[in-house]
């Protein structure tokens, strides 16, 4: 593990698996929302509207997966040093924040002909909506503390206590009377037909993919500006 | 009383917000990560 934290190395890999994950990822997203859109059924109940699960649900996922992500990232950092871990914390931000807004927008616009409201203040739709501010401040304190030079410490104590929310947006339909449906998809099996199933998880496998590749670019912009911030300090230092 | 909504409105609005906000997030990434890259190689002086 130590050895994938080496810049040098990192990059290596980074320059073609960065385009690769991205090409892979629009390729199997396209499909998976065409098939979606135009081969899956409309449900019995909810009609045409179910076919906003495609775009909802990875997007739930990455919003909360993001987050998982700079968790682990902000320990690793904070225990073993790794110097690409605040990086990668760093580098997951923006994609989790997106991901978490496509997530609240299209869960918006499915509530309003399933629910008959936009908006609820629920337990899933409001820990959800706190998860975003929650990147959002994550994006504010990692651009001071790398303005002002700052330790990075207290961005990656945030990044670990703010996992906090994530138990709760997966448990806040068990916990709470919701709107919201309780999980589809659990370890004990699926409670949804394999037509609605199967694209869905080449939809999820697609944005992952798409998540992965941002998140590696994101990675290798951030070590391309810390690397040439270096060069000219010294080459100041020099003249 | 129900409501007559055209489900296919709702379903078009998602997935507009849905490609739309994937594709800028891919585009800008990509972009930024070139314009950085660029950049260390000029101050590396190549």
């Amino acid at each position: 593990m130590h050895g994938f934290a080496n810049p040098a190395r990192f990059l290596r890999i980074a320059r073609w698996l960065t385009p690769a994950l991205l090409v892979a990822g629009l390729a199997l997203t396209a499909g998976s929302l065409a098939w979606g859109l135009f081969a899956a059924p409309a449900e019995r109940l909810q009609g045409d509207t179910v076919r906003i699960v495609f775009i909802h649900v990875p997007s739930a996922w990455l919003g909360m997966g993001g987050w998982t992500a700079i968790a682990v990232a902000s320990l690793v950092e904070l225990v073993w040093r790794h110097p690409l871990a605040a990086i990668a914390a760093r580098a997951t931000a923006v994609p989790g924040a997106v991901f978490a807004a496509i997530c609240l927008a299209s869960g918006s616009i499915w509530g309003r002909p399933a629910w008959g409201t936009w908006w609820v203040w629920d337990g899933r739709l409001t820990s959800m909506l706190v998860l975003l501010f929650l990147y959002l401040g994550y994006i504010a304190l990692a651009q001071a503390s790398d303005r002002e030079g700052a330790s990075s410490r207290i961005v990656a104590i945030f990044g670990l206590v703010g996992a906090v929310n994530i138990p709760i947006i997966h448990f806040s339909v068990l916990w709470w009377n919701s709107l919201h449906q309780p999980p589809s998809l659990t370890t004990g099996g699926s409670a949804m037909a394999a037509e609605f199933l199967i694209p869905l998880a080449v939809a999820t496998l697609g944005f992952s993919f798409i998540f992965g590749g941002v998140v590696l670019a994101r990675m290798r912009a951030i070590l391309a500006d810390v690397q040439a911030e270096a060069r000219l300090r010294r080459r100041a230092l020099e003249d | 009383m129900r409501e007559a909504l055209n489900h296919w409105d709702f379903v078009i609005a998602a997935y507009a917000v849905g490609v739309l906000g994937t594709l800028a997030l891919v585009a800008w990434s990509w972009l930024s990560m070139r314009a950085a890259e660029s950049r260390r190689d000029k101050a590396r002086g190549r």
